[in-house]
């Protein structure tokens, strides 16, 4: 396979020889001309291109290893220790797949429409692809750090330049509102990533470096530890985002250009999950442990919270993003369950929530386009009389949304959940409601959109060949991760086992583990690897991870 | 009698190491020069041959410097030091004060004050500032001071016929003079509590007993941070900042928010992290303080301001408190890490006034925030640069300023003061939400269609009170000198791309500035 860097930065090159080339041909190029711009399909190009590379190291994973793959190692900064360092892991793999995939359906659909400025927007757009990759794939924090703030400028620009304003909330206010709340995160994030560094090769005594893996963190102290985590857990609670921190997402979900949404929800919530799995359990095991009730609490507070309000919102954009709220706090559920299980869960519902709410996003801009431009779904309606595909495609969606028995969703959540009760008993029942309202918001939004008295303003019409070859190939993969979720589950279970390694021993989840004492000294008995401590532990509640849901999984499929 | 003595007396001249002294000399005998071809006639020379001129003195400046690069040698009796810190200030110095040129080249600032004098106050204060980073002594630190200040109070007022530029002049006149004095005490007490002008002097004596304790030593130091503070424009010294910097003409705040600064965090870093570096326990705390408190004071004051040049001096006194870590830990890591920022400072900040300066010249709308409104369709050229500066001001990764602010913050937490490093990004953090609405402003707002209208030609400008008409009309028609050009200027342009492609260059590839600071941390003999 070619090197990560390639596969991280096509699309950032093709945007911007996209945008040049519109620069070149002056900069009357407004769109008027209607259908494919060249910027456009340089665009597309790359991010097919990504997503052809993304499929390939899929392919190429090597399942049995723990080991970091296809690295790429190269001093970035020497004197900060900063290393630009890639690497696929079981964790990353799938995550970098799905990225590729929905910015590839992303920017198909986005090539539907017609841009002002198309050079430009398309190159934020596959910079965008490029950052939110590079954050996926580094393997050095300070890297990882650089990549998740970079990811949020052209987001910035694409919403408050291509954005809509809707009422007294312009595209300007509400895109300042949600870059500044991200921000506040990640800058916090910054100093601790810093510190982490820093005071690491303090204590340990060495050279500063950032490089994952290579920092001794077990060196911190437990106050240290306490607030470096408290502010790596703001950042990726902010871009979740979870409960109490989620205010900007109303606006930001309203203003952004249903495109640009569909790859902000599906994937950059990913990325703070993603950091609390990759970064923040391995580094700070000690501190997930001691906030791990606050953790559940937060993430049970945004369960509840996002389904109430998922089923109360009219406006089908806002029902979308509360859903997230409620899938992700399922997603920080599973993580903070601090076992192999739940993390797992966790792992699989992040490709499986990116996977239904991309589609979904875009199923809510089609409609909006039969209701006459309107998204509140009390003007649809009606929708299946004459759009039979559509409203099939719509279902499936639908079902996968609410975690149907037979979908992939149902696997992740039950992993979540069986992960939840072993670690918090109360929390995981009443989490359990969050199932059920699924249930309740999916079904909602389906049946009046489609169903019902045909809406006031609504012109029925089945779903165009272009349209359908966006939304298709992603309920494609929908249906085969529901057939086959063990592709990703087997891939990542090494990885997460490893990654929740310290803390599971640490929060207790862990009992009879080969290590005498938990504490600081369990990192020497990962050494020998997780094949040994599988083989040790096999029948204690963190392992066998991957089995006890296949069989009423495969069940489930059968009927 | 005389000759008697003159013949008995065994006369031995001084030495003088003119090859440490050249980037100096070079720079007052440039302003020299300049001064003498401001007198020419011709209007054609006076407007181009100067700044000419002076960019080719400042050529000469930078290249002695580098000539003079891996010197580390005391001259002029141990008044001044060559060493990495000063020769790489020089350097920024340098190309601050040619940018700053450039910028006045075909301004009003420069013709009010006929060419040849605006351009002489500028080397001089560019060579006070090369003094100030050089100084060894506290004579020469007082004096390198003086030399920088009193030309930029002139400098400030040159827009004669604007009041707001009078009015800056003054205030920064009153204001500097205070903060003058207020060293000029400080020095003169830790003269009296050590017995030496001298920082090393200064050192030993500090280091010896219970000196670095003593109440006449803590009071000089006291006033001495007070008055670097005033020159630094650190809170609560600052007032003085927003006013001076909105009223002076666009080129002269350029050259004061950089260079200033670059000099006055040199003298920070030798004075006290070499001459005080004793005392270190008393001033550490009491200047980690001021910086948190600059910090927010700055980035809070930035907040809501419709003028670019305000907005910019506000973010300026919150630079200044970044910087100021680096000089608080008195590790060498926090002087490369000041040093470092200094550097990036100097890009990003220029890129952003010369795009001010020429968004002035061309919408009449002075430097508000409006005249940018849409540039990012109309003027692609001027929106990226300003763009980058203020993503970089705000410390965004792939631009220089991240990688400067995360050396400091790395700097402020291994010296021990990590909530330091904690203040830096609360700071960044705030001046998200007046840096992000610059970029609103350029690429999301449409460009105001009536506002359009150029500035007040030259010929309309209003009359000098108490000047003499004749004098007036001769300087309304001045046929053949170069105009204020319509379309911002081409060099204007250039800084603003310069500067652009620095800050976004440099934050990719950071490894050049790391090789450049490195001497300068070397430079103080700390850990």
């Amino acid at each position: 396979m070619p090197p990560l860097s390639i596969l991280i930065w096509l699309p950032a090159a093709l945007g911007l020889l996209g945008a040049l080339s519109s620069l070149a041909r002056g900069a009357r190029d407004t769109g008027e001309e209607a259908g494919w711009t060249l910027p456009g399909a340089l665009a597309l190009l790359g991010a097919l291109g990504a997503l052809g590379l993304a499929i390939g190291y899929i392919a190429d994973f090597h399942i049995g290893s723990t080991k970091l793959q296809h690295v790429t190692d190269v001093m970035w900064v020497k004197e900060l220790g900063i290393h630009y360092k890639l690497g696929v892991s079981g964790l990353n793999v799938f995550l970098v797949g799905l990225t590729a995939l929905l910015f590839a359906a992303a920017v198909l659909a986005a090539n539907l429409r017609r841009w002002q400025r198309p050079g430009l927007f398309f190159f934020h757009f596959m910079l965008a692809e490029s950052a939110v990759l590079g954050a996926f794939l580094a393997q050095d924090l300070a890297l990882f750090v650089a990549f998740f703030d970079l990811m949020l400028i052209p987001f910035y620009f694409m919403v408050g330049g291509w954005g809509a304003d809707r009422g007294e909330v312009t595209r300007v206010r509400a895109t300042l509102k949600f870059v500044i709340y991200t921000f506040v995160g990640s800058l916090l994030m910054l100093a601790a990533a810093i510190a982490t560094g820093v005071l690491s090769a303090q204590e340990g005594g060495g050279h500063i470096t950032f490089a994952l893996g290579e920092i001794r963190s077990s060196a911190l102290g437990s106050g240290t530890q306490d607030w470096i985590f408290l502010f790596f857990a703001a950042a990726f609670l902010v871009k979740m985002p979870a409960f109490p921190l989620h205010g900007w997402m109303p606006d930001g979900y309203r203003a952004m250009p249903i495109e640009v949404l569909m790859v902000f929800s599906g994937v950059l919530s990913k990325v703070g999950a993603y950091g609390f799995l990759a970064i923040v359990l391995p580094l700070f095991p000690g501190a997930a442990v001691h906030f791990q009730t606050l953790m559940l609490v937060i993430a049970l507070a945004s369960i509840l919270y996002g389904s109430v309000q998922a089923f109360s919102q009219t406006d089908a954009r806002l029902v979308a993003g509360y859903s997230s709220v409620a899938q992700l706090g399922f997603i920080t559920l599973g993580i903070f369950a601090l076992n192999g299980k739940g993390a797992q869960g966790a792992l699989l519902q992040m490709v499986n929530h990116g996977l239904v709410v991309a589609p979904l996003l875009f199923i809510i801009g089609v409609l909006a386009r039969r209701a006459d431009g309107s998204e509140d779904i009390r003007d649809m309606g009606g929708i299946a009389t004459r759009a039979p595909v559509f409203a099939s495609l719509f279902l499936i969606v639908s079902l996968a949304t609410l975690a149907m028995p037979g979908s992939s969703n149902f696997v992740g959540e039950f992993l979540i959940l069986l992960g939840a009760f072993q670690a918090k008993l109360a929390i995981a029942i009443i989490a359990f409601t969050g199932v059920v309202l699924a249930s309740v918001y999916a079904l909602r939004l389906f049946i009046r959109s489609v169903h019902n008295r045909v809406g006031a303003k609504v012109s029925s019409r089945d779903i165009s060949i272009a349209d359908g070859a966006v939304l298709v190939p992603v309920v494609l993969v929908i249906l085969f991760m529901a057939l086959y979720p063990q592709l990703a589950l087997k891939r990542s279970e090494k990885a997460v086992q490893t990654s929740v390694y310290v803390a599971a021993s640490d929060s207790g989840a862990h009992p009879e583990g080969q290590c005498p004492k938990p504490g600081r000294d369990v990192l020497g008995c990962l050494t020998p690897g997780p094949s040994s401590q599988s083989t040790q532990t096999a029948g204690t509640q963190v392992l066998g991870t991957g089995e006890p849901p296949e069989t009423p999984e495969e069940g489930a499929v059968g009927e | 009698m005389s000759a008697a003595v003159l013949a008995s007396a065994h006369l031995k001249g001084p030495h003088v190491d003119f090859a440490g002294l050249s980037p100096l000399i070079a720079l007052l005998g440039g302003a020299t020069i300049v001064l003498m071809f401001g007198l020419i006639g011709s209007r054609w020379v006076r407007a181009n041959l100067v700044p000419a001129l002076s960019l080719i003195t400042l050529g000469a400046a930078v290249g002695l410097t580098i000539w003079q690069w891996d010197e580390q040698k005391s001259i002029v009796s141990g008044a001044l030091r060559i060493d990495g810190l000063a020769l790489a200030l020089n350097l920024v110095l340098g190309a601050g004060a040619a940018c700053a040129v450039l910028l006045s080249w075909r301004s009003l600032a420069a013709r009010e004050a006929a060419h040849g004098e605006f351009h002489a106050l500028l080397l001089t204060s560019v060579g006070g500032m090369s003094l100030l980073a050089a100084a060894q002594n506290t004579v020469a630190l007082f004096v390198g001071l003086e030399l920088l200040s009193i030309p930029l109070y002139v400098m400030c007022a040159t827009e004669m016929r604007r009041e707001h530029s009078l009015e800056a002049g003054l205030k920064y006149l009153i204001v500097g003079s205070v903060g003058s004095a207020t060293l000029l005490y400080g020095l003169a007490m830790i003269y009296g509590a050590t017995g030496s002008t001298d920082f090393s002097a200064i050192a030993r004596a500090l280091g010896g007993g219970g000196l670095a304790t003593d109440p006449l030593t803590l009071t000089g130091i006291a006033l001495c941070v007070a008055g670097l503070c005033f020159k630094s424009s650190v809170a609560p010294f600052h007032q003085w900042t927003p006013d001076v910097y909105e009223g002076a003409p666009t080129p002269v705040t350029a050259l004061m928010a950089v260079t200033t600064k670059v000099a006055a965090l040199g003298v920070f870093l030798r004075f006290f992290d070499v001459a005080l570096i004793s005392a270190h326990g008393s001033w550490g705390p009491a200047v980690a303080v001021l910086a948190a408190i600059t910090i927010v004071v700055g980035n809070v004051g930035a907040l809501g301001q419709s003028s670019l040049k305000r907005m910019l001096a506000y973010s300026s006194v919150a630079q200044a408190g970044y910087m100021l870590a680096g000089v608080v830990v008195a590790t060498r890591l926090g002087v490369q890490a000041t040093v470092l920022y200094l550097v990036v400072y100097l890009f990003m900040n220029m890129a952003a006034f010369a795009v001010i300066v020429a968004r002035e010249r061309v919408t009449g709308l002075g430097d508000s925030l409006d005249s940018l409104a849409g540039i990012g369709r109309s003027d692609p050229v001027l929106a990226w640069p300003m763009t980058l500066a203020m993503l970089g001001l705000a410390g965004i990764p792939a631009t220089a300023g991240f990688v400067g602010k995360f050396y400091l913050i790395d700097a402020s937490v291994s010296g021990g003061y990590t909530w330091l490093g904690v203040a830096i990004v609360v700071g960044s953090m705030i001046s998200l939400a007046y840096y992000l609405p610059v970029l609103a402003t350029m690429w999301m707002r449409e460009a105001p269609a009536a506002g359009r209208t150029p500035p007040a030609r030259p010929g309309g400008l209003p009359a000098l009170a108490g000047g003499s008409p004749e004098l007036d009309a001769g300087a309304g028609a001045d046929a053949g000198e170069a105009v204020v050009p319509a379309d911002g200027g081409w060099e204007v342009g250039l800084v603003a791309v310069l500067g652009g492609a620095a800050t976004l260059f440099f934050g990719i590839v950071p490894q050049p500035l790391f090789d450049l600071v490195h001497s300068a941390g070397r430079a103080l003999g700390l850990l």
